[in-house]
């Protein structure tokens, strides 16, 4: 037990605030791939975690396995300092882990407030409430700063950034404490990224939700986030406060990755 | 007043069905040369009966294609059921109405079988209700040796209830149809088949149980073909071995299509597919009236399918211009 990230709760220490979510040697392989090896992960109450890595570093793997898409091979997850198992989306979900996908798992085929309570429908007997669903999307998108003409609209005419703040704004009314956002700037231009990183400094600023946010763009992430750690070859191998680090730090390790990558398949042959 | 109105009624996805259900009714009735005898009381139990059977079984090929899937075998439950229910009651003397629903359950199985395949074992749908048709109905001839029965005579009785009584079919199918229209438009179950077929990998992302949604709509569908078989049974007075088959499963799916299901999935109307089926009904029985063949019907049946398709394209997209 050398890994610095994990040893704040050590017997006899002083306590810090206990982390809202910890996952402890998460481990993962799909047959020969080995996706993950040794992740150890921190969030803290009200942060904004930014998870960096290069591409099939198994950022998507470990979200997915902390929002109870699938279990990890080894390893242990621990909510408000308790030890949990995920055992799928709902139950996850039911502990206040909500995650929004790279493809948003939106509907194109419904509206807006369909898709914003799919799967915890708001119901009177055993029909849909569709007025009250209706009248708390209005609101809740309203309150995010999230603007459509009309919640009846089809989610298939949205722009992605509205798609986006659709899905954000799905989970965070869906009393998530936990937010997990893979990729939500992927694709998406400048003015759009703007809304996303407004929707996201909105939530810290309310402070009673904690973020883990995969992103590529390193200056958005310094942005909003208040600590960044990297993955490398399933491992967590950097950790440090956004106020710690720079955008060229980030970008030299980066660098330095590929330039590993690339004298490794020389020397290889 | 009446254009915001003549507005909202047109982005209804049944609009365009309703529109050639009525003129259709109002060329029948009124303006071609069979108006004499197309309202008739006798007229209309038989566009009734060659509506209701089709449209039962067309309510579960529209769940079933909105969530991304299609039942061939449909037509087989539906000759299959009557002959279950007529040896429950001879060779095992189970009551009647006992018989007719363990005929039903067994539709239910069928169903079960079906979703198994699909679901478990990844057989495309096409694929997998093709093979269990042909099994169905291999099974319905050994077990019935390919020949027709009569109805037991305890089964008379209760056989008003089940469509030996003029207007019991279309009761029948009115009221699943009328059941299952709230059940696609106002429940989870309905949400969950739209967004299953919408968006598959999202619907599972989301925490919908796929596999449960797309069980379901299969048994739904096979049971619906059981009574749509034990209503025809009762209402032709025989059990036949050669009745249902593909046809009435083609019916089906082309009453859904021309009612405004997408074949691709994600979206569809149970309440369209009636009027789809109303409308075929309509035409085969104005062109009966008119003189015209049965043969040339098919050709009229062709266009309406390919006609009612190009339609929905259309009209699909002009209603999302419309909303925007």
């Amino acid at each position: 037990m050398t890994t610095d990230v994990t040893e704040s709760s050590a017997p006899g220490a002083q306590e810090p605030v206990t982390d809202v979510l910890r996952a402890e040697h998460i481990s993962k392989s799909f047959g020969a791939v080995t996706a993950l090896t040794d992740v150890n992960i921190r969030l803290a109450p009200g942060e904004v975690l930014g998870l960096i890595g290069d591409n099939g570093a198994g950022k998507s793997t470990l979200l997915k396995i902390l929002c109870g898409f699938q279990p990890p091979d080894t390893g242990r997850i621990l909510l408000h300092g308790e030890e949990v198992t995920l055992k799928s989306v709902d139950n996850a979900r039911s502990l206040g882990i909500d995650v929004v996908y790279q493809d948003l798992a939106l509907v194109n085929e419904l509206s807006i407030y369909h898709n914003m309570y799919l799967n915890r429908e708001i119901r009177r007997g055993p029909l849909l409430n569709n007025r009250k669903m209706r009248r708390l999307a209005k609101e809740h998108l309203a309150e995010m700063g999230v603007r459509v003409q009309s919640v009846d609209v089809e989610v298939a005419k949205l722009s992605g950034g509205q798609r986006q703040g659709i899905a954000v704004a799905r989970s965070v009314y869906s009393d998530a404490k936990i937010l997990l956002l893979d990729e939500p700037l992927a694709a998406m231009g400048a003015k759009e990224g703007a809304l996303i990183l407004g929707l996201v400094k909105d939530l810290k600023a309310r402070g009673d939700v904690s973020v883990i946010i995969i992103a590529h763009n390193y200056a958005q992430v310094l942005e909003v986030c208040d600590r960044v750690n990297l993955l490398q070859h399933g491992e967590i191998t950097y950790d440090k406060a956004s106020a710690d680090t720079s955008l060229d730090e980030l970008t030299e390790m980066v660098v330095q990755e590929y330039r590993a990558a690339l004298q490794a398949r020389q020397s290889g042959g | 007043m009446l254009g915001r109105g003549g507005a909202a009624f047109l982005r209804q996805r049944e609009a365009s069905v309703f529109i050639v259900a009525i003129v259709l009714v109002l060329y029948f009735g009124f303006i071609s040369s069979a108006s004499t005898s197309f309202l008739t009381k006798l007229n209309i139990i038989n566009v009734s009966q060659a509506t209701a059977p089709f449209a039962i079984i067309a309510v579960g090929e529209v769940l079933l294609l909105v969530c991304g899937e299609i039942d061939l075998s449909v037509g087989y439950v539906w000759a299959l059921s009557p002959f279950l229910m007529y040896f429950f009651i001879t060779d095992y003397h189970i009551p009647v109405f006992v018989a007719i629903v363990l005929a039903v359950l067994c539709g239910a199985i069928i169903g079960l079988v079906n979703g198994f395949l699909v679901v478990r074992l990844k057989v495309p749908s096409f694929i997998a209700t093709l093979g269990s048709a042909f099994i169905i109905n291999g099974f319905m001839l050994t077990i019935s040796q390919a020949q027709a029965k009569s109805l037991p005579p305890q089964s008379v009785g209760l056989g008003k209830w089940f469509g030996a009584f003029s207007w019991a079919e279309i009761i029948w199918a009115i009221v699943i149809v009328a059941i299952f229209h709230v059940v696609f438009t106002r429940t989870r179950w309905g949400l969950h088949t739209v967004a299953t077929g919408g968006n598959m990998i999202g619907a599972s992302e989301a925490g919908i149980s796929i596999a449960k949604i797309k069980f379901g709509n299969f048994m739904l569908t096979s049971t619906l073909g059981a009574v749509a078989g034990i209503l025809e049974a009762f209402r032709t007075n025989s059990i036949d071995p050669s009745a249902g088959g593909f046809t009435p499963m083609f019916y089906a799916v082309a009453a859904a299509v021309i009612g405004g299901t997408a074949l691709a999935g994600g979206s569809g109307t149970v309440l369209g597919a009636l009027l789809g089926m109303l409308v075929l009904a309509i035409l085969q029985d104005g062109f009966n009236l008119l003189g015209i063949s049965s043969n040339p019907f098919l050709i009229i049946l062709g266009v309406a399918i390919i006609a009612a398709m190009v339609a929905n394209v259309y009209l699909t997209r002009l209603r999302r211009a419309g909303r925007s």
